[in-house]
């Protein structure tokens, strides 16, 4: 096992394809002389060349559109999004190219797009947006969103190897948040399941991304007065582990979703409707959700601190729900 | 001669069979659409109905002049393209009827369609969007060492989107063996040139992306092949993409919903007076490359394409209602 940073499993991850499959190639902007903004690809030039680590032009429909005309053609390219926000720029390739393509024509269409997302880096609404749930609403495409170095690897390896374009949601503060150990090497983890991160019996809190390692603190300071979460890490949002999520609720009877996406039409809801249709008669209270304010995301730390969710309130959260 | 004037400046002359296969793919797509028009009418096929009357020339003429191994992006005035890369008459029928034998079983409509199996980029509704997929198929070429070429056709309403000026400044700026064909038909639905640009013609914007650029008359098979034969070369040979522009007319609606009544009859008139097939059919007549009886001998083979095909197309079943979803994800080991 190696220690290593979030950011630095998506490098591994990507170098490990990189070198075992030549089809496997890079394109975003300032990804390849720069080594990105963030510094994910720092030295892949040098080693894979300019054909297969290319900084192209500030265009993000022409770097997503070129990736899906490869992907067609047998590569499989990993496009990098500078910021999740500005594949606004690129809709129609994702959502109406990449995502009815295999729908319509029956060939498969492996494409990764890279999608540095979410808050707490004082980034600003342009800079910061969770936009994972347009997504997971357009058949056609997966969407992934890793919380831990080790799936942020593992989930990346999986997404290059799917036929199908993913979504790959990558959260910018926990690229370097903490070492976490990784196991070195080849390894997948396999798109559509979930984890239970923490075992327990009183509630289950579903989250994913930045907001699982919130949850986790919550938990742990729920865990001191005699509670006991069991906490979820989605880990893909599409496909989602229904099973999972009905299972933990059928063992809890109490289910609490946390994401930093906005609250109205998130994977909240979704999640809620599937526990109340299929899980009903295992309730012993209301699906609650905790989510970012309606509002796009504020500038300002005072702002963005009451934006999106905060331990506390996770924290109370869990505390009246185990109550109720 | 006719054969003299689709001389390309490589010095090539077109063969009689090959100035007769050209005009067998004009009449072929001319014959589709007019049967597509009439099931149309009688409500057998679904939703819209697209034709490229008046842009045969374009088609065929540009297709005509690409490699075995090439690629292509059509739009959906380009049947004759799709057929001449490989996809069957009987298989256009079905996907005109929504059938199962349909290329997208019922999935989508119309001419959208393709096979990125025998190398035909499926266009959808979005104008453009072909433009940067075209130009990553190109990349991957280029990437993996194969001299092959890419061509896309688009409209002049195409040029005004932003994924046209970012398709095409992508494959400029790495100098990606794409072949850009404009095919100029002075609408987009009801809105004319002016509304599209302020260019005093569409070849002035090729300057601007560091890229050469050519007009031709788009009804005129022979300077459309010429023209494309110079831009396939070029790409192929590593020197990047070419804009032409070929100027024609859409002398019927956008869509047979539209009675293109905005159109000023001065114009439709004046441009279909040069239809494209009977231009080249005269010409083909005068040099005696094509007689009476092979004229007669060609149409007879399309109508019988044209009848078995839509005999397949009718026999072939609508698609199963419980297979509605199936597909909407490949499964592991697809790719």
């Amino acid at each position: 096992m190696a220690q290593l940073t979030y950011l630095e499993a998506i490098r591994e991850g990507l170098q490990l394809e990189m070198r075992r499959d030549p089809s496997v190639f890079v394109i975003g902007e300032d990804i390849g002389v720069h080594g990105g903004a963030f510094g994910i690809t720092k030295g892949f030039l040098d080693e894979f060349g300019p054909w297969r680590v290319i900084d192209g032009p500030l265009a993000e429909t022409a770097n997503v559109g070129a990736g899906i005309g490869a992907a067609v053609m047998g590569m499989r390219p990993v496009v990098e999004m500078q910021f999740a926000d500005f594949v606004t720029d690129a809709m129609t390739q994702v959502v109406n190219m990449a995502a009815k393509f295999h729908w319509r024509t029956r060939h498969p269409l492996p494409l990764v797009i890279r999608m540095p997302y979410g808050g707490d880096i004082k980034g600003g609404p342009f800079h910061s947006q969770c936009m994972e749930a347009w997504f997971v609403h357009t058949p056609g495409l997966k969407v992934v969103v890793p919380a831990t170095a080790e799936d942020a690897k593992g989930l990346l390896v999986a997404a290059i190897r799917d036929p199908n374009p993913v979504l790959y949601f990558e959260h910018k503060h926990l690229y370097r948040y903490q070492r976490e150990e990784v196991p070195e090497g080849d390894y997948v983890t396999p798109i559509g399941q979930a984890r239970v991160v923490r075992e327990g019996t009183t509630l289950s809190v579903f989250s994913y991304g930045w907001m699982l390692h919130k949850c986790l603190e919550a938990a742990d300071r729920a865990a001191v007065e005699g509670v006991a979460p069991e906490v979820v890490d989605l880990r893909s949002l599409q496909p989602l582990d229904r099973e999972a999520i009905l299972a933990s609720v059928r063992k809890t009877g109490k289910a609490l979703v946390v994401h930093e996406a906005t609250r109205t039409g998130g994977m909240g809801a979704e999640i809620a409707a599937i526990i109340a249709e299929e899980a009903f008669d295992s309730l012993d209270g209301p699906v609650m959700r905790l989510a970012s304010k309606d509002t796009p995301v504020p500038h300002s730390p005072v702002l963005e601190a009451v934006y999106q969710p905060q331990v506390d309130e996770i924290a109370g959260a869990i505390r009246r729900l185990a109550a109720y | 001669m006719a054969a003299i004037r689709v001389a390309s400046a490589q010095g090539e002359t077109l063969t009689a069979s090959e100035l007769l296969e050209m005009l067998y793919y004009m009449r072929l797509q001319r014959a589709v659409e007019d049967l597509g028009i009439k099931l149309y009418y009688q409500g057998r096929i679904p939703g819209a109905y697209f034709t490229g009357r008046g842009h045969e020339a374009i088609t065929v003429g540009a297709t005509y002049a690409l490699g075995p191994d090439d690629l292509i992006a059509p739009m959906h005035r380009d049947l004759a393209a799709y057929i001449m890369r490989g996809i069957p008459v009987r298989r256009v029928f079905a996907q005109f009827l929504d059938r199962e034998g349909g290329l997208t079983h019922g999935r989508d409509g119309n001419i959208h369609m393709g096979d990125p199996g025998l190398g035909i980029f499926p266009f959808i509704s979005h104008m453009a969007a072909s433009v940067p997929v075209a130009a990553g198929m190109a990349l991957a070429c280029r990437q993996r060492g194969e001299a092959r070429v890419v061509l896309t056709f688009f409209g002049d309403g195409a040029t005004s989107t932003g994924a046209w000026h970012e398709g095409v400044n992508f494959a400029a700026v790495f100098r990606l063996p794409v072949v850009l064909v404009l095919e100029n038909n002075q609408y987009a639905y009801s809105t004319p040139l002016d509304r599209q640009t302020a260019a005093r013609s569409f070849v002035d914007k090729a300057p601007g992306y560091g890229i050469p650029g050519v007009g031709v008359d788009g009804n005129d098979i022979g300077a459309v092949f010429a023209a494309t034969r110079e831009a396939v070369a070029r790409a192929r040979g590593g020197n990047g993409p070419t804009l032409i522009e070929c100027r024609t007319m859409r002398v019927r609606g956008h869509s047979e919903a539209d009675r293109y009544d905005y159109v000023p009859k001065a114009l439709l008139d004046e441009w279909t007076a040069r239809d494209p097939i009977v231009l080249f059919e005269r010409r083909l007549g005068e040099d005696g490359v094509l007689t009476k009886e092979a004229s007669r001998a060609m149409e007879e083979r399309i109508a019988r394409e044209l009848d078995a095909g839509l005999a397949w197309a009718e026999e072939s079943p609508e698609p199963a209602p419980e297979s509605v979803s199936d597909g909407v994800y490949a499964e592991p080991g697809e790719a």
